[in-house]
């Protein structure tokens, strides 16, 4: 592929205080493509998230979005958002509180010209993605519910619902699925494909190798800080996956 | 899950009843003007007691609207009787020696917007929670203004005969007293800074979840220091209504305010754990504040009974608003429906 990918990242590292947490990370995200990235818990995976999407800056190296080289101290969500890059975190993309209508808008609300919120506007196009782009028919769940009555699956589905109505380019879900009902996890995974007709591209986050290995078109491993593994998945097997991961447990017990 | 829906449909006229914002505090007070009624009526069944509370809450009601915002966001403010105090003195100063009174106010509100603005960086950026941060401020405020000020109080009766006197705290055809327009308009325009605009949803979903805050893009320690500074501004706002209808300032004018309005904010059913905030609330709440305050008097109870049935309103209002929102939110709720199932 020629064209310029959505985000490269080169040589990054990010400490807390000593401990680093990324080392010399280059990699590159390109366009219509479902990336997986695998880790064990501490591996540097949501470092790698949250450098990626603005919420931390990296200790050093350079980000790339859109071929254009990224300044990282005016880096932030809200510029992520610009470059249409938009994370789904398993647990913290919605206010629980609050109803689905602002849930859709909060951080980029439509106003009308005296600055106030447009409701009226808000509510319309809520009702619209969540009758078109995320199919929620006939389940009592209105653009007036609150979060805090959704079941998990659903809270997935109006924050990717959410990212594709802002026309990402990039979507990160972080274990969309963790904790969810085996039902639910079809759900969300049907949503992810449904990423990519959009043309769009998704860093998949995962705990579950066999729901990565099912949807994803690459793989990438993180083992502490370092990328160990970067694959089309259509080049291994699912077996030869599983042994590559059991071999790196192996390495680690022996040192 | 199937059983909680059918429930709530059973509920649901009584619901949607309640979930009208402020529908509960109204009933309290209403109730609460018909229970003094019955036991004071010589005092309760004229005019002249609404009229004294119109006069006296717009103060209280005024710094409970800031508080109302400041608590939606899961934060607390305890400094603010310091800040009524400045703006009270910033105010009396100035026309004592000026005669100013448009600048007077004009100063006075810029104080408390600086010192709001202090008490936010010092929250967000020295990173202590506003509750411990904003107690140290109401010291070292309060300790300010009593240096300023000599710890003299200022009386300044001749603003009775100013122009500005009749404007702020006028009596509309001889009866109805201005402040409570004023901080009815005041109510309007923060209902609609919470309600209808961007940064009243920022602080809504700060409330819920910093961290959810921080996801969807929302610049965190920003709104907290727009936040606190405009509880500054409204409450040196406060201060200065207080002086022009008292005619006096002294250090510490604020000091009855603290808890009176604390409870206000949390009787009118914003959530104490932040995230929703209740402004229409807020209003009745003050108003049963300070009718609480009168109707035991006026009731031949003595005064010291007065907090004792504040403590006991508020408790009930808490209970009541948490249950509003989610009645497995109150345990003894939750344990007597779980009993009433089986």
């Amino acid at each position: 592929m020629p064209s310029t990918p959505i985000v490269r990242l080169e040589n990054v590292s990010k400490f807390y205080g000593k401990v680093e947490s990324l080392k010399n990370v280059s990699i590159e995200i390109g366009n219509n493509e479902i990336v997986g990235l695998i880790g064990d818990n501490g591996a540097g995976k949501s470092t790698l998230i949250k450098v990626l999407t603005g919420v931390e800056q990296p200790t050093s190296g350079t980000l790339y979005i859109h071929g254009k080289k990224i300044d990282a101290a005016n880096y932030s969500v809200k510029e992520a958002h610009k470059l249409k890059i938009e994370t789904v975190y398993q647990d913290s993309s919605l206010g629980e509180k609050q109803p689905l209508w602002r849930n859709f808008f909060v951080g980029r609300p439509i106003t009308n010209r005296f600055g106030f919120i447009d409701v009226k506007e808000e509510k319309r196009i809520a009702d619209q993605i969540m009758r078109t782009t995320i199919g929620f028919r006939g389940v009592g769940i209105d653009y007036d519910t609150p979060v805090s009555s959704l079941s998990g699956g659903e809270r997935q589905g109006v924050a990717i619902g959410r990212a594709m109505y802002f026309d990402s380019d990039l979507i990160v879900l972080d274990e969309p699925t963790v904790a969810l009902a085996l039902k639910e996890v079809r759900k969300v995974l049907d949503f992810i494909r449904s990423i990519k007709t959009g043309g769009r591209s998704c860093i998949y986050i995962e705990h579950n190798i066999q729901h990565v290995y099912e949807v994803c078109d690459r793989l990438l491993v993180l083992d502490r800080g370092e990328i160990v593994l970067d694959k089309p998945t259509s080049s291994m097997t699912y077996d030869e996956l599983i042994n590559f991961l059991m071999s790196m447990h192996k390495i680690e017990e022996t040192n | 899950m199937t059983a909680k829906k059918s429930n709530s449909e059973k509920t649901s006229l009584l619901v949607k009843l309640f979930s009208i914002e402020g529908a509960g505090t109204a009933l309290v007070f209403i109730i609460l003007i018909l229970l003094f009624m019955f036991t004071a009526p010589r005092a309760f069944t004229g005019y002249r007691i609404y009229m004294s509370f119109m006069a006296s809450v717009p103060p209280a009601l005024i710094i409970a609207l800031g508080l109302t915002l400041v608590a939606s966001a899961g934060e607390m403010d305890l400094s603010f009787p310091a800040t009524v105090a400045f703006g009270s003195y910033i105010f009396s100063m100035l026309f004592q020696q000026y005669e100013f009174t448009w600048i007077a106010l004009f100063a006075a509100v810029m104080v408390g917007t600086l010192m709001g603005f202090i008490n936010g960086w010092i929250i967000t950026k020295l990173g202590i929670p506003s509750m411990i941060a904003s107690l140290a401020m109401m010291f070292l405020w309060g300790g300010l203004v009593t240096i300023i000020s000599n710890g003299i109080s200022i009386a300044i009766p001749t603003i009775q005969a100013t122009f500005f006197h009749t404007i702020m705290v006028g009596r509309i055809g001889g009866y109805f007293p201005a402040q409570m327009i004023w901080a009815l308009a005041i109510s309007a325009f923060i209902w609609l800074l919470l309600n209808r605009h961007p940064f009243g949803e920022n602080i809504l979903f700060i409330g819920d979840s910093e961290k959810v805050a921080k996801v969807v893009g929302i610049p965190v320690a920003r709104e907290r220091i727009k936040l606190f500074t405009l509880m500054g501004a409204l409450s040196a706002l406060a201060g200065v209504f207080l002086t022009v209808e008292t005619n006096v300032y002294f250090s510490s004018q604020g000091q009855g305010y603290l808890l009176t309005v604390i409870a206000a904010v949390f009787i009118g059913g914003t959530s104490i754990f932040g995230g929703s905030g209740k402004v229409v609330g807020t209003v009745f709440a003050a108003l049963i504040v300070a009718i609480i305050e009168a109707g035991l008097v006026a009731s031949g109870i003595q005064g010291f009974w007065t907090r004792f049935f504040i403590g006991v309103v508020f408790i009930l209002s808490v209970v009541m608003n948490n249950a509003i929102e989610d009645p497995d939110k109150v345990p003894l709720i939750k344990s007597i429906r779980l009993r009433m199932k089986r």
